[in-house]
């Protein structure tokens, strides 16, 4: 008995507990890593912008200080002080201490004011345009990413048919031409040639005088004005995903997996979603990070087209006007949000697929 | 090759013909991927186009009022715009910009790719990881509205310094590429006997790893032209780059400000510059296909 007890626990301790504790590590690990990847690359854009404004040759501030003496004849430490109020930045403190502040200021929201609609906070005026961008880029590429996975199924099941054929030429034409030249060409074919529709009427983000609610008239009015954008979106992506999926599902047809299932005498349904779309379906989410950031990239591009109110027209037009702190803020806003959207994707992934926590996390 | 060799002093009559074969031997290996061929041919097209054509066709800026929107015609192969002014004179006149800095962009992002793509592969350790979190960085970071906010702080009036900025910023796919590629050739058998053998790591990156990387340099290259004539073009369009002179951009970015895209008679003005953007676009992303059969030694045996 005695003996038992001595010689039994040599065996378990130095093999079974620290398997448990490296799991738990590596798990741990991924997490870890990949969120403080995502702060690490803010942290790397937020001192990039401010050194950016504060230590370019013709920097923002020292411009805006001098068309205020020009403008309104103000003395120079009038100027200076009215710039550092707008730009929310000491301008007497050491460059470090600047930093320190403009830090301190971000993580409380603070983005200091527009230059040109004086008092208007620049969180503010993000606010109330950034939610259209997520909107019309969110929609987009949800509708984009599932019908190309679709088709990219049936191209790979159907694989050298005429369906096969044609949607392949489609998708390389879609995927190779510049998103903003599909935005232009609807425009102009439906637009103004064909007249299917009043491009003029679907301006904005809403109709004037809409009232936003839960009630059908604005969500009506809101799929309206957000439709052309929606579907430039879903055109200029919708190819990459069809093309990397057929490619993907191709692979997958041939796995062991694929053909025990079969053997197995399963569903042919039940094979098509669980065995094969959902595995070659992985490949695409390492994509969708980088398709994120393309498009909301290019949205400054296609809201100018379609005149759709949402933050890229904001940042191009804090870009025309000048107007430093908008333009400083807004830019800030559309990177975090593409490295949060790019940490939701990976975090997705390694859902559906639990190697990439051993593997690449590693 | 092997004939001149032979022969001692190669005269100028065998380099010809070894360079007239070698041209046949491309164009053959080209044309087995249809698709590609004809993207090639595009390619090839619009860049004697852009630079021959110019001598050809002459460009008459003046205004003309009796022939605005005219329709295309023997006179007019495109039309005329806004301003009565042939629109085919300026396609023909507009693509040199554009080529040059994809051209130039391409170049040096490429370059940028392979060198420290290679070296982070090869060299490995702290080295890779510190090129790994900078591509990473400059990958995550929205491109074109970074652009987009530089031309607010830089006057970007000259084509080799918008190239330059293009360059800087387009790298990073490529250089994983390119990175993950040469992991893959380190660990092939006739490169560890290289090493094996001791023979140099001059003679192991230009002999045995870039000459098997070949048709993923010049398809990156490819690549990050249309990547640059993307950003270039969609810059000029916003009107974020003061650029003057003939340009299919300027062409599109002034049938733009100016409304006229909204007149049904604008139908040609409007779609010759941006078809020849599209086409172009398009060429370059299918002559890739066959590029990969030319240098991809692999596929050339096989198939």
């Amino acid at each position: 008995m005695l003996a038992l007890t001595t010689s039994a626990p040599a065996i378990p301790v130095g093999v079974a507990p620290p398997r448990t504790s490296l799991w738990t590590r590596i798990i741990r690990n991924f997490w870890v890593r990949r969120t403080t990847k995502a702060i690490f690359t803010i942290f790397v854009v937020v001192s990039l912008t401010f050194f950016l404004v504060r230590l370019m040759p013709a920097n923002p501030i020292e411009v805006y200080i001098n068309s205020l003496i020009e403008q309104f004849g103000l003395p120079y430490d009038q100027a200076r002080n009215q710039a550092a109020a707008l730009f929310a930045i000491d301008l007497d403190a050491p460059l470090f201490l600047q930093y320190l502040s403009y830090i301190r200021s971000l993580l409380r929201g603070d983005l200091g004011t527009s230059l040109l609609s004086a008092g208007t906070p620049v969180s503010s005026i993000i606010l109330r345009f950034l939610p259209w961008t997520i909107f019309s880029v969110g929609t987009g590429l949800l509708i984009s990413f599932t019908l190309g996975i679709v088709l990219g199924m049936i191209m790979a099941y159907r694989r050298e048919s005429v369906v096969d054929h044609v949607l392949s030429a489609l998708a390389s034409v879609l995927s190779s031409v510049p998103n903003y030249l599909i935005a232009m060409m609807l425009v102009v074919f439906l637009g103004v040639q064909w007249k299917w529709v009043d491009i003029a009427a679907m301006r904005g983000s809403m109709s004037p005088g809409m009232q936003p609610g839960f009630h059908l008239a604005f969500i009506k009015d809101v799929l309206y004005h957000a439709s052309l954008p929606i579907l430039t979106y879903v055109i200029t992506t919708i190819g990459t995903w069809m093309l990397t999926m057929k490619s993907s599902t191709i692979s997958t047809l041939g796995e062991d997996y694929v053909t025990v299932a079969k053997a197995r005498g399963l569903p042919e349904r039940r094979i098509t979603t669980a065995y094969v779309g959902r595995n070659a379906a992985l490949p695409l989410f390492t994509q969708l990070t980088i398709a994120i950031g393309f498009i909301v990239g290019g949205s400054l591009l296609i809201e100018s087209i379609f005149v759709y109110q949402g933050i890229g027209l904001v940042l191009l037009r804090s870009i025309t006007q000048r107007d430093y702190p908008v333009m400083q803020g807004v830019f800030l806003i559309i990177t975090i949000s593409v490295i949060v959207a790019n940490l939701l994707a990976d975090v997705l992934y390694s859902r559906l697929d639990p190697r990439i926590k051993l593997g690449k996390g590693e | 090759m092997t004939h001149a060799a032979l022969m001692g002093e190669p005269t100028w009559r065998d380099v010809l013909e070894n360079f007239l074969h070698s041209i046949t031997t491309f164009l053959r290996l080209m044309a087995r991927n249809w698709v590609g061929f004809i993207g090639f041919l595009v390619v090839i097209g619009f860049v004697l186009l852009a630079l021959v054509g110019p001598y050809f066709v002459e460009l008459d800026l003046k205004t003309n009022v009796s022939q605005i929107y005219q329709t295309p015609s023997w006179k007019h192969p495109l039309g005329t715009d806004h301003q009565g002014r042939d629109i085919w004179a300026q396609i023909v006149h507009g693509g040199k910009d554009i080529l040059y800095v994809a051209f130039l962009a391409g170049l040096i992002s490429t370059l940028i790719a392979v060198l420290f793509g290679s070296l982070s592969a090869l060299v490995g350790g702290t080295v890779d990881s510190i090129i790994m979190t900078i591509t990473d960085i400059v990958l995550t970071i929205p491109q074109f509205p970074l652009l987009a906010v530089l031309a607010g702080f830089v006057r970007l009036n000259s084509l080799t310094l918008l190239a330059l900025l293009l360059a800087v910023l387009g790298w990073p796919t490529l250089l994983r590429a390119v990175r993950s590629q040469v992991l893959s050739l380190k660990e092939r058998d006739y490169v560890e006997a290289a090493v094996a053998l001791d023979m140099g790591l001059r003679h192991i990156i230009f002999s045995e790893i870039l000459p098997n990387m070949m048709s993923y340099i010049i398809i990156s290259f490819t690549l990050a032209m249309t990547g640059a004539i993307y950003a270039q073009v969609g810059l000029i369009f916003l009107g974020l780059v003061p650029m003057s002179g003939q340009n299919w951009a300027v062409m599109i970015q002034l049938a733009w400000v100016r409304g006229a895209i909204f007149f049904k008679d604008s139908l040609y003005y409007i779609m010759s510059p941006v078809l020849a953007i599209a086409f172009f676009q398009l060429g370059l992303v299918s002559m890739t296909r066959s590029l990969e059969e030319v240098f991809n030694p692999r596929l050339r045996a096989g198939v």
